[in-house]
């Protein structure tokens, strides 16, 4: 197994090394430091973060693919003997990066509670029942065209003692990796029409309004299926790239 | 583009894989296994985290089309390069890998061995970065382009692993405080 260390890097016809790189959002994610959100106090870093040009390791990423999927991943009402408790819903998008372009063959992962607001975790102690028939977590791997799809249970609201009286507005939770490690995301997806949204420190953190409206999946009535579920249309966008060259 | 969020308290319910700690298997030759502990500003551990990790093979390549040297060879195909560990209740992981080899940049000069690692957890509304080097690599560290950004010493020190007496490697992090590890803006 012993290999050369190749040094040097093939160029392109003019002589030019050409490597991605990707967008810098400026002003697009939340602070690490945020008031409203008290578990930031202690976990944010206080030193300027140091710029990291890109290099090969942040322009690749894992590429993980198809063998982690299995068939039950993306319908969440189906891991087990019985149907769930509480509204069906489809949840459907396409993940593309801020050029537009797809996103293709990239894990999408998924948790949420249950209808009744609860975490199926041992550290979740808000007294809502389980659901024996829900686990509330999901998988998918993106099409050609990055597009995803999961069937699942409304998930409802829960208090979370950040603050007197606070509630998370209903949400579920969405991984991503893209294909660099520079696009990889972590993030919630929320409901129209949700009263919390105003009230909640997480969502609002999110500093541009535009930015923070995208967290939010359409109803979209094309997609509802009649007699059956609900649908909701969110699209994610991810970071997007230019080749650049160098000298 | 989609604003990140906080991975909240709850995602050990999907995120973390049986196999995910083991970028190679444990019995592959020459693995090495990276431990360490994630701490915030209080010094106080912090029990749930996510560590996820992203390297090149030890030829210093990537099993990506973006590296223009072409696909990893043949000889580490188990090897993954992509390692998940979430934090135990003593706010320690492990990540089992193969030491990547030096890998070269855009602007001639050769990148030290290192790991890109990402942290997450409840009270990160977004994720943050690092970078592990090796601490048998002291003349490939000085000449490392991402170090020698690093003004200080001491803040260059807490990117370099130590060695343990039974062979580990071990890469603490600090979120806050006077040991603060370093965090890049990528």
């Amino acid at each position: 197994m012993t290999a050369d260390v190749s040094t040097s890097l093939t160029t392109s016809e003019d002589g030019k090394l050409v490597l991605p790189s990707y967008e810098r959002p400026a002003g697009l994610h939340p602070p690490l430091d945020f008031d409203g959100y008290r578990s930031t106090a202690l976990r944010h870093p206080k030193r300027p973060l140091v710029l990291l040009p890109h290099r090969l390791t942040e322009v690749t990423g894992p590429l993980l693919g198809d063998d982690l999927i299995t068939a039950t991943d993306a319908d969440l009402t189906t891991q087990h003997g019985g149907e769930p408790q509480g509204q069906r819903i489809i949840v459907t998008g396409r993940v593309v990066d801020s050029g537009g372009r797809p996103v293709p063959d990239t894990l999408i992962e998924i948790w949420q509670t249950n209808a009744a607001g609860r975490y199926r975790h041992s550290r979740e102690h808000h007294p809502a029942p389980l659901d024996p028939n829900f686990d509330g977590i999901g998988r998918a791997i993106t099409d050609s065209a990055g597009r995803y799809r999961f069937i699942t249970i409304q998930p409802g609201s829960y208090p979370w003692g950040n603050h007197y009286n606070a509630w998370r507005p209903a949400h579920i939770h969405f991984s991503l990796f893209g294909r660099a490690f520079t696009q990889r995301l972590v993030t919630q997806m929320y409901f129209p029409g949700d009263p919390l949204l105003p009230l909640d420190p997480i969502f609002n953190s999110v500093p541009d309004e535009k930015a923070r409206q995208r967290l939010i999946a359409d109803f979209d009535i094309e997609l509802t299926q009649p007699e059956w579920a609900l649908g909701y249309h969110w699209d994610i966008v991810l970071r997007g790239r230019d080749a650049t060259a160098f000298e | 583009m989609t604003p990140s969020q906080t991975v909240g308290p709850y995602f050990a319910m999907r995120l973390p894989w049986p196999d995910g700690p083991f970028v190679v298997p444990e019995s592959t030759p020459g693995a090495i296994t990276i431990i360490g502990r994630l701490y915030d500003g209080a010094g106080n551990i912090i029990p749930d985290g996510l560590i996820e990790t992203w390297q090149a093979s030890p030829d210093g390549r990537f099993a990506h089309p973006d590296d223009p040297r072409g696909a990893t060879p043949a000889g580490y195909r188990s090897f993954r390069g992509f390692g998940r560990c979430p934090t135990a209740p003593d706010g320690s992981y492990r990540i089992i890998t193969l030491k990547p080899g030096p890998v070269p940049a855009w602007d001639g000069s050769i990148e030290a061995p290192h790991l890109d690692v990402s942290v997450f957890a409840r009270g990160l509304l977004d994720r943050v970065v690092t970078r592990m080097y090796f601490p048998d690599e002291m003349a490939a560290n000085a000449a490392d382009p991402v170090l020698c950004s690093i003004g200080s010493q001491q803040r260059r020190d807490t990117l370099i692993a130590v060695p343990e007496p039974e062979g580990q490697l071990r890469f603490d992090i600090r979120l806050q405080g006077d040991r603060e590890t370093v965090f890049f803006d990528v």
